[in-house]
């Protein structure tokens, strides 16, 4: 049986993690090689790395990063942040990436999509929806929330799909940060009306909030950060939960 | 020596620092002459079934790999183009495994992308420590059906080859370089033949 993927997602500046780490003692824990090797190791089942770099020099640092995740890692890992052209996402599969994500260049520049999906194949492409519920409808937004499209998610899901994605990371702007579960509505409404696999994001607080993402919509994986990050949860207790639920995941196998 | 295939559809960075994990060095090639003397040889695959035949066929990669005859492994796509012929956009394939690949049906959720165990596995070397409940990381849209060759069966939709061997041909459509310690053990057999 498919199981259910848990995916942690890391935030990286500069070359370094910036959300604050304490969920194992790490020499380093800006260090996101090593955050990935303890996330491997934790049975974490995919990794998204998203590059918030500011500047052109920052954003310099991701390739080789992106070589070293590779090298350290026996679990597929996502890039995304600030994916803009067809030699941003060379680079970074050549380094090793095993699929970028794109997310503000996607919406003004649709072809994109297809582009990439032609040259690289749509199992590299996951197309990043920030999802932002205004006046009732749930719109695509940017910039981290702060702006908002008239674009339908749902509209937008189905047209990355016709494009070429090969997955939609899916974001509740409205949920992200609150620690008060993901976004039934919306995640059940795009997984719907998309047959590629959807990742649910944003909201994730508790055990119970990823059983119920998995029990009640088509999201064929789930990604969360600071609940990680700051070890509320730990990835093999959160799976055990899961199992003892009914919710097939992947165990780590017994050492 | 291990040589990994360099062609048009290959994430062959990835297998090769799986190896080196493993212990292995490897060198990506598409020289004839080192593929023909390599201990191992091994055609990784991340792309689609013609464009992929069609780059093999321009340089008679095609008869040079149905030459080989030492171990052969083939990865995902590499699976895909051992077979007699894919429906990825018609294409006729290289006919080691004699099975046809085809696309799992619309309306279902496509790509199969993610961790899947086996629905039944043979006792082969190729599988040997490996068990049925074992996960291995799958992303592909086209599956190769059920043939003798079927060394292991996955069932996602429908039951497909997880695995497959042909004398020295084998070949895997989940992807061991991504797949954990359990890939790691698949890779570390095949090596070990």
């Amino acid at each position: 049986m498919l199981k259910k993927r848990i995916i942690p997602c890391l935030d990286i500046k500069d070359g370094r993690t910036v959300k604050g780490i304490s969920f194992v003692n790490l020499r380093d824990a800006g260090d996101p090689v090593e955050l990935a090797r303890a996330y491997a190791e934790q049975s974490a089942d995919e990794l998204v790395f998203l590059d918030i770099s500011a500047t052109d020099e920052g954003r310099k640092t991701l390739a080789p990063l992106v070589e070293k995740i590779a090298n350290a890692i026996n679990i597929p890992f996502t890039v995304g942040g600030g994916i803009t052209t067809r030699e941003d996402v060379s680079v970074l599969i050549s380094s090793g990436a095993d699929k970028v994500s794109v997310n503000t260049a996607a919406i003004l520049n649709p072809p994109l999509i297809a582009e990439l999906a032609d040259e690289f194949g749509s199992q590299c492409v996951v197309v990043a929806i920030d999802a932002k519920l205004v006046d009732g409808t749930w719109v695509v937004s940017t910039h981290g929330g702060k702006r908002v499209t008239t674009l339908p998610a749902i509209t937008w899901a189905r047209e990355a799909e016709r494009l070429g994605a090969g997955e939609i990371l899916l974001t509740s702007v409205n949920r992200d940060g609150t620690g008060e579960g993901f976004s039934l509505d919306i995640t059940s409404a795009v997984s719907d009306n998309v047959n590629i696999p959807v990742i649910a994001s944003g909201g994730a607080g508790s055990p119970e909030h990823f059983r119920e993402v998995f029990a009640e919509t088509g999201c064929t994986a789930a990604l969360a950060a600071t609940l990680f990050h700051y070890g509320i949860i730990k990835i093999p207790e959160l799976k055990d939960f899961l199992m003892r639920n009914n919710v097939a995941v992947r165990n780590r196998p017994p050492v | 020596m291990i040589a990994i295939l360099k062609y048009n559809s290959g994430n062959t960075m990835s297998v090769q620092v799986a190896l080196h994990r493993l212990g292995y060095e490897s060198v990506v090639t598409s020289d004839p002459e080192i593929l023909l003397k390599a201990d191992r040889v091994i055609i990784p695959g991340v792309g689609e079934a013609r464009s992929a035949m069609n780059h093999l066929k321009e340089r008679s990669l095609d008869l040079l790999i149905l030459s080989l005859k030492q171990p052969v492994l083939g990865i995902c796509l590499g699976l895909q183009l051992m077979c007699k012929r894919s429906e990825e956009n018609d294409t006729e394939c290289l006919g080691i495994f004699n099975t046809i690949v085809r696309r799992f049906p619309p309306d279902e959720r496509v790509p199969h992308m993610g961790w899947n165990s086996f629905e039944s596995l043979s006792v082969t070397p190729l599988l040997n420590g490996l068990k049925q409940e074992d996960d291995l990381y799958y992303v592909h849209s086209y599956y190769a059906e059920l043939n003798n060759d079927t060394k292991a069966v996955c069932n996602y939709i429908l039951p497909f080859s997880a695995a497959m061997q042909h004398d020295n041909f084998y070949a895997v459509q989940f992807h061991p370089e991504k797949s954990a310690e359990a890939g790691a053990r698949l890779l570390k057999n095949f090596l070990e033949l």
